[in-house]
């Protein structure tokens, strides 16, 4: 009976009033589980805040006073210290944190944030500061550090052009064959060799750094915590031990290095590099660019992966907007269309 | 079709499937172009100074 009454009312029953008259009415707000309309559900909010703010001081003032609390929470982690204790002696692991002492002397001082400006999000590396940097690394640093993933064809459209990369690593002879005479022997160095090794192997630059390995800096960027922050602070940070501090024979004290006594001893010095740009050579100069020719060497691909990186943001946003605008279009239909529901005759039975 | 250039466009690319298709390989090609086009230049020029193609001319020696 009733059914017949609602479907009876034919074409007029699915009316689908115009864009902006469904829009208006779908967004009027009805009765809500709050309050009859926004007004009372802000008032509802209100006094329920208030309330608790209230409720909430007086309990932490005069009901669960530290008084009263601390005796509970030493009683729960006495217990919880006994379980773990019980736990050790069986060889079990609790999933329970563990306090550990931490001191900056055993994990070295935390570098503070230098304001990098390739660390923006549109920015790239400094060109001409990765060009310094490696002008440092290989007249300082090199005397005992190895980068055995930078080539020199690595530097060309970087900081070097094709020309002087060629002649740079013409300075060092490398060794190749074999001949067809079976013979190893040695040629001058061509783009596709690496950064020439200081030693010949591991032994030898322990055997040269006080049983000290100088580690390998093509990624020693990526493989310290800080970063570009931590390479720049331990360059630069060398200082007296602090009293009471004891640094053995052969070591230098540095706050910034885990442990506080490093086998380098301080490389740079002011105007220990002589720069052909212009540039300052100041001591914190020097440690900057060389940081950021490590920082290069570490990500090669910073300056492309940043470019991509915000393209592919662009255009995201573009297909974001265009799919918003596409649902709401295929659903204006059915959000403006209104079910009147119209009595018809009833039969009696 | 409300004006000459919508007509125009409808029957070019959007009365048949084929030449749907072929309007949305050609829209892309150029919207491709435009796109990396103006990204590029807006990037070189946020970067102004920075990169290699910008310092290369003081070490490139012309033969
Ligand atoms: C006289 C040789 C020598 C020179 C020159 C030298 N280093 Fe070192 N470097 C070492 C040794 C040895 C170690 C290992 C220290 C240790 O483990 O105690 C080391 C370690 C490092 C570390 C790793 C520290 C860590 O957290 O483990 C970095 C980074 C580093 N050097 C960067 C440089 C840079 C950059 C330069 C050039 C400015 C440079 N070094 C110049 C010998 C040298």
């Amino acid at each position: 009976m009733f059914s017949r009454a609602a479907y009876t009312t034919g074409t007029r029953a699915f009316r689908a009033p115009s864009f902006a008259q469904g829009r208006m009415a779908s967004t009027q707000a009805g009765p809500g589980p709050f309050g009859a309309d926004r007004k009372a559900a802000i008032a509802w909010f209100t006094k329920a805040a208030a309330g608790s703010a209230i409720l909430g001081y007086g309990v932490s003032n005069y009901i669960a006073t530290d008084e009263r609390i601390a005796p509970l929470s030493k009683a729960l982690s006495d217990s919880v210290n006994a379980l773990q204790k019980k736990a050790d002696d069986l060889g079990l692991k609790l999933p329970f944190t563990v306090a550990h002492a931490f001191s900056t002397a055993d994990h070295g001082l935390h570098p503070p944030h230098y304001p990098w400006d390739h660390y923006k999000p549109w920015k790239t590396y400094d060109h001409a500061s990765i060009r310094r940097g490696f002008q440092v690394y290989k007249e300082v640093c090199s005397a005992c550090h190895s980068m055995e993933y930078i080539h020199y064809r690595n530097l060309v459209g970087v900081s070097h052009t094709e020309a002087e990369a060629k002649e740079l690593a013409a300075e060092y002879e490398y060794k190749d064959g074999p001949n067809d005479v079976g013979e190893m022997f040695m040629r001058p160095g061509k783009l596709t060799d690496a950064m020439p090794a200081p030693y010949p192997n591991e032994e030898a630059a322990r055997a040269a750094n006080g049983g000290a390995y100088p580690p390998d800096l093509s990624c020693i960027v990526r493989a310290r915590h800080g970063e570009e922050d931590y390479i720049f602070s331990l360059l630069l940070g060398y200082c007296d031990p602090p009293a009471g501090v004891t640094v053995r024979e052969g070591l230098h004290y540095n706050p910034y290095f885990p442990g506080g006594a490093i086998a380098m001893a301080r490389a740079l010095y002011d105007e220990v590099c002589e720069y052909d740009d212009g540039t300052p050579n100041n001591a914190s100069q020097l440690a900057k660019d060389v940081t950021t020719f490590l920082s290069w060497a570490s990500y090669p691909e910073h300056d492309e992966r940043k470019k991509m990186g915000l393209k592919t943001l662009a255009i995201s946003t573009m297909l974001l907007g265009l799919s918003v605008w596409w649902k709401r279009f295929k659903w204006s239909y059915i959000k403006s269309r209104k079910i009147v529901y119209k009595p018809g005759k009833f039969d009696e039975v | 079709m409300a004006s000459a250039i919508a007509r125009t466009t409808y029957n070019l690319f959007f009365r048949r499937s084929s030449s749907y298709m072929v309007g949305i390989f050609a829209s892309a090609f150029a919207f491709e172009i435009a796109f990396d086009g103006a990204a590029d230049r807006l990037w070189d020029s946020v970067n102004k100074g920075r990169q290699w193609k910008d310092i290369r001319s003081k070490y490139i020696e012309e033969q």
